[in-house]
């Protein structure tokens, strides 16, 4: 069946890395680190601009990783905006890499289609992008947002958390105490740009990862482009990635949740349009 | 049927844009195929400004130079599209700093960007763009693929451009998303990235435009990237 708001891909399917030890510290079955880090060992890449937590409680860190280890220290997800495609330009000129890795939401891979049609400011980077791994995201949140989040809404202090989840309508944080805040709530705090986003599952990704749909402990994984499918394919089959069949309730979970992304966006776009605000022109697909 | 005729027209600029065109090495030939380069002072030897259906402009004109207003408006006037190639042309770039007092002559002090002399069919900002647009634009005219040349029209590509129109049209209308594009872009390295939002310090921002330019919220060529995204799952 066809399902809304998925955007174009040749395959849809659960995965999880068949590396423990990635499984053990990742936000969910690890695919994509799993992937990278293939990716890196087969020289499918040389390196790959990613996110990070840095040494300030859950604000994001951007980085070009060229080792098994740099990739690992991406695991997680870290709910706070992460401005990486600064560093593309990092890994082509002053590392010279020829064959990168990128790892983004969707806006993100939004920004890397157009840099690639119009590569205005991005001289040599288009030819150097092997791979784009674009994440579900639904909304974002400044690092502060967290804070006012977690250690306001939920009286925990940020340190004692070790991984945030948001699903099935929840803001979750595992760690000393473990807080449930309503997405409601917590969306008070996300940044404004994400109501007009009609994107949640990196549309224009070679490869999408997220956890709506599958189990846990499982990445739903779209394959998208023909270098995404054969690269996820080779992957799989050299014992990196486990895969078995998503559900259809899964899909049906996660279009609702696309669908309502998109409702939301063609909302707001038309409530700004109203107040005679300057919306991205063309943003809605 | 022939080839489209092409001219590149030199102003005040500094040459980053024409080496930028120069540097799609092998895809020349391709854009060889495309057009017939009928003027372009670097690589030919051609005078006066000949009757083509595409001009590239790059760089500014002195306004207390006759002779480049002149060849602007006879750019302008033996051209079919004209095309604003690069800051210097779009934004004017750093001939906004312009004071006079300095080589080649003391009086020359104003450089505007082109836009306000002669009509301008397509900008492309960027100190210098990168070599792929330069292929990209004359193959979307050769091919009459408007849905790509539409974006370069708007007014917001070119005209008075810096890290400003970044706060004044994507944050402060609650568009950014932090995605880092705009710091990537800039050519001076002007951008950082505090809480997610650019920083642009002005003391290093040379109003090429690329940022704002580059900013997958100031325009989103939809049509454009699916039309990549069905290439991209053939091949």
């Amino acid at each position: 069946m066809a399902y809304q708001g998925f955007g174009k891909y040749k395959e849809v399917l659960s995965a999880r890395s068949a590396d423990e030890e990635i499984r053990n510290i990742a936000q969910d079955g690890g695919t994509t680190t799993a992937l990278l880090c293939f990716a890196l060992e087969t020289g499918f890449i040389d390196g790959a601009v990613l996110t990070k937590k840095s040494s300030r409680e859950w604000v994001p860190a951007q980085y070009v990783a060229t080792t098994r280890d740099e990739i690992l220290q991406s695991a997680k997800s870290v709910y706070a905006l992460s401005p990486s495609l600064y560093r593309l330009k990092e890994a082509t000129r002053e590392r010279a890499l020829s064959k990168v890795g990128y790892v983004g939401l969707p806006c993100q891979i939004e920004a890397v289609r157009k840099m690639q049609l119009y590569p205005f400011g991005a001289r040599d980077i288009v030819e150097s992008l092997a791979l784009v791994i674009g994440i579900f995201c639904f909304e974002n949140f400044y690092p502060e947002s967290l804070k006012a989040i977690v250690e306001g809404l939920g009286e925990e202090p940020l340190e004692d958390v070790v991984r945030m989840r948001c699903a099935s309508g929840k803001f979750r944080t595992e760690g000393e105490k473990g807080i449930i805040v309503p997405l409601k709530q917590a969306s008070r705090y996300i940044q404004d740009g994400d109501r007009i986003c009609p994107d949640l599952v990196s549309e224009w990704a070679d490869i999408s990862a997220g956890s709506v749909g599958s189990d846990p402990g499982w990445n739903t994984v779209f394959l998208r482009t023909k270098k995404g499918h054969d690269f996820f394919q080779q992957a799989t089959g050299a014992g990196a990635i486990e895969t078995k069949e998503i559900s259809e309730e899964g899909l049906k979970a996660l279009e609702k949740l696309a669908v309502a992304k998109k409702d939301r966006a063609k909302k707001h776009i038309a409530k700004r349009e109203e107040l005679g605000l300057y919306v991205t022109r063309d943003i809605y697909y | 049927m022939s080839k489209p005729k092409f001219a590149y027209v030199h102003l005040a600029a500094c040459s980053g844009c024409e080496i930028s065109f120069l540097d799609n090495f092998e895809r020349l030939l391709d854009m060889m195929d495309m057009v017939d380069i009928e003027y372009m002072t670097l690589i030919k030897d051609a005078t006066d400004i000949p009757k083509v259906d595409i001009v590239f402009v790059d760089g500014a004109a002195c306004l207390q130079s006759e002779d480049a207003v002149e060849t602007l408006k006879k750019a302008r006037e033996n051209a079919t599209y004209l095309v604003a190639w690069g800051g210097c042309s779009s934004t004017a770039t750093i001939n906004n700093f312009s004071r006079g007092g300095q080589l080649p002559q003391p009086q020359h002090e104003s450089f505007p960007p082109i836009k306000r002399l002669v009509k301008v069919d397509a900008s492309v900002p960027g100190s210098p763009p990168g070599p792929g647009m330069a292929y990209n634009v004359i193959r979307a005219f050769v091919e009459g693929d408007l849905d790509y040349l539409k974006y370069l029209s708007s007014y917001s590509l070119g005209g008075f451009a810096c890290g400003c129109d970044l706060w004044k049209d994507i944050v402060d209308n609650g568009l950014c998303i932090g995605c880092g594009a705009c710091a990537m872009a800039c050519p001076t390295r002007a951008i950082t990235m505090v809480e997610g939002r650019p920083n642009n310090v002005f003391e290093r921002c040379v109003k090429c435009g690329a940022c704002y330019a580059q900013c997958p919220r100031s325009f989103l060529p939809t049509a454009a990237i699916e039309k990549l995204m069905d290439r991209l799952m053939e091949d």
